[in-house]
């Protein structure tokens, strides 16, 4: 039977500094974070404590799902100096290589992931205003939620999911391949040129996706070079004997909600139908990198993609068969461990966009990124005339996915809405109730001053006395509302916490 | 039992969600040439002045 699906998002976000001569962004992304940081702190009422620190023990980006790795592959780094911050929320903000980082805490269904996803953006934008409060005059913060500068430097937005272990790596590596593949003609972000070597750069004048360039290997361990379509980084930040976590490279970063909400919640049924082995050998695809990038730049959506058995199917006749086979798993399975109801609301935005796709995509403007996109520039490049190699049209391609509220195109046409603007105040402010990240994101709440380190599986506090105390959290499903949510209301001081933990744990 | 009840459920909701939907994406078709419209009179005032100067100065650091 499938797992208890828990998901998570981590996105790097586009930074420029303006007015500056010689623009750092690490510093620039420092300030930023700091910028919100002490703009939003102080005792029960701010996202941080300034004494909380991230905890890396328990990281080990460099350890493979495989078992092994490959000789020349280069581990991640981490990088401890750089700003690391525990938010109210239950979220991490960072500053990870040369951007700011964001990681939702963790969640139970895709709606719930959703709606963090959304206070992160939320996060940046009021970090860019903080910052540009504090910055001299002439100077400015720019962020923008997009995965690539169109130069051939690429930076993520991951997806985690968390997978039984008992879960053989190899049935995950081949339908996760089929779905990743065929699920761009959704949650693709849309980019204008490719930035392929040795292509020019219009050659591609519009691709689906920002990512699919970037991609070289089916399967590895490497985020930063040589990216492959499944990542092995086996690093679960949970009972390792239950858990694999699913580290997603290959997605794009979106800014409609409905682009957001199917990648993570088709992905989840589909982990579901993994573990249950509830999948067949049909869909597997030849040769996944060709496929990847086959798929992100056929804008008719009808080029045939070679299976291994020797037949073709395109990414939307795919992507269907992976509807229907989901609609029966959930009626023979139920949806309780893929995310209770909010599946339902997957089905129904799922069906509705790939009928859609099929006869005419434009009805999805303001529900799919690239072709809310494509259309603005479309219509703008039709309007004035404009070559395809005219530098107006990648200027619109970047603005889309600039976060400055009155500048971002993308917040100037009305887009289908799953989430309201109240629930993503709350989600800024409050961590999920469901997870383990409650506890993480109550007791930064409660007592911001005694809480030294937070890490995804562990908190170190300070009572007082002479030791510090250690709270593991290696099951995520533990440390929820229900679990420990009146426990924290009675608790005066964190003394009181840490005994009667160590008398219920 | 519960899964026939489940799938009835599924069912019914997707089928009011389609209908509600056609009809949606008719309205929306009909709003979406006149918000283009409105979203294009607009633009220039947001675009960025200099374009080639902009694009050619979003440079990132690789990421991940």
């Amino acid at each position: 039977m499938a797992l208890r699906r828990i998901y998570g998002t981590e996105t790097e976000y586009g930074i420029i500094h303006r007015g500056v001569k010689d623009s750092n962004p690490i510093s620039a992304s420092s300030f930023l974070i700091n910028a919100y940081l002490s703009k939003t702190s102080g005792p029960g009422v701010g996202p941080y404590s300034p004494t909380v620190g991230w905890d890396f023990i328990d990281e080990s980006p460099d350890i493979d799902i495989r078992g092994f790795a490959p000789i020349g592959s280069l581990p991640p780094e981490i990088e401890p100096n750089l700003v690391n911050a525990v938010l109210i929320n239950g979220s991490r903000y960072y500053v990870d290589h040369a951007h700011p980082e964001l990681s939702t805490p963790e969640c139970l269904d895709p709606l719930s992931l959703l709606k963090w996803d959304r206070a992160g953006d939320e996060i940046l934008i009021n970090s860019m205003s903080a910052a540009n409060e504090a910055l001299p005059e002439g100077e400015e913060i720019i962020i923008y939620k997009n995965n690539s500068d169109g130069k051939g430097n690429s930076y993520g937005c991951h997806e985690n999911y968390l997978v039984s272990r008992e879960t053989p790596f190899g049935r995950i590596v081949q339908h996760a391949t089929t779905h990743f593949i065929s699920r761009q003609i959704f949650t693709g972000a849309g980019k204008v040129g490719t930035e392929v070597t040795g292509e020019k750069r219009m050659e591609v004048p519009f691709q689906l996706t920002q990512r699919a360039d970037f991609f070289e290997e089916e399967v590895g361990l490497e985020t930063t070079l040589k990216r492959p379509i499944i990542n092995t980084r086996d690093e679960p930040h949970a009972d390792p004997l239950k858990y694999r976590r699913l580290h997603v490279i290959v997605g794009d970063a979106n800014l409609c909600e409905v682009s957001t909400f199917l990648k993570l919640g088709t992905t989840g049924i589909v982990m579901a139908m993994i573990e249950d082995d509830f999948l067949d050998n049909r869909l597997k695809i030849a040769d996944p990198v060709h496929a990847l990038r086959e798929v992100s730049r056929d804008m008719s959506l009808e080029a045939p993609i070679r299976l291994e058995d020797g037949k073709t199917a395109t990414a939307l006749s795919l992507q269907w068969e992976l509807f229907e086979r989901s609609d029966k798993y959930i009626s023979e399975f139920g949806y309780e461990n893929v995310g209770g109801e909010s599946v339902l609301k997957v089905m129904d935005y799922w069906e509705k966009v790939l009928s859609a796709l099929g006869s005419n995509p434009d009805e999805l403007f303001g529900f799919l990124d690239w072709v809310t996109k494509k259309k603005i520039i479309d219509s703008y490049a039709d309007r004035h005339n404009l070559e395809v190699e005219d530098y107006k049209l990648s200027a619109l391609d970047l603005q889309y996915h600039d976060l400055r509220p009155e500048m971002s195109l993308f917040s100037r046409i009305s887009s289908e809405k799953i989430i309201s603007r109240e629930e993503i105040a709350l989600a800024v402010e409050n961590p999920p109730d469901e997870t383990r990240a409650f506890f993480r994101g109550r007791c930064l709440q409660k007592w911001p001053e005694n809480v030294i380190i937070a890490n995804w599986d562990s908190m170190v506090f300070d009572t007082g006395d002479q030791n510090l105390h250690r709270v593991p959290m290696m099951e995520p499903l533990k440390g929820t509302a229900q679990h420990v949510g009146d426990l924290i209301d009675n608790c005066e001081t964190v003394i009181e916490l840490i005994e009667s933990i160590s008398e219920t744990v | 039992m519960a899964e026939r009840e489940q799938k009835k459920r599924k069912t019914s909701e997707s089928d009011k969600s389609s209908t509600e939907s056609n009809e949606l994406a008719s309205s929306r078709n009909e709003e979406l040439s006149s918000e283009l419209d409105e979203l294009l009179d607009e633009i220039d005032e947001v675009l960025e002045t200099n374009a080639e100067e902009f694009v050619k100065n979003y440079v990132q650091k690789g990421g991940e």
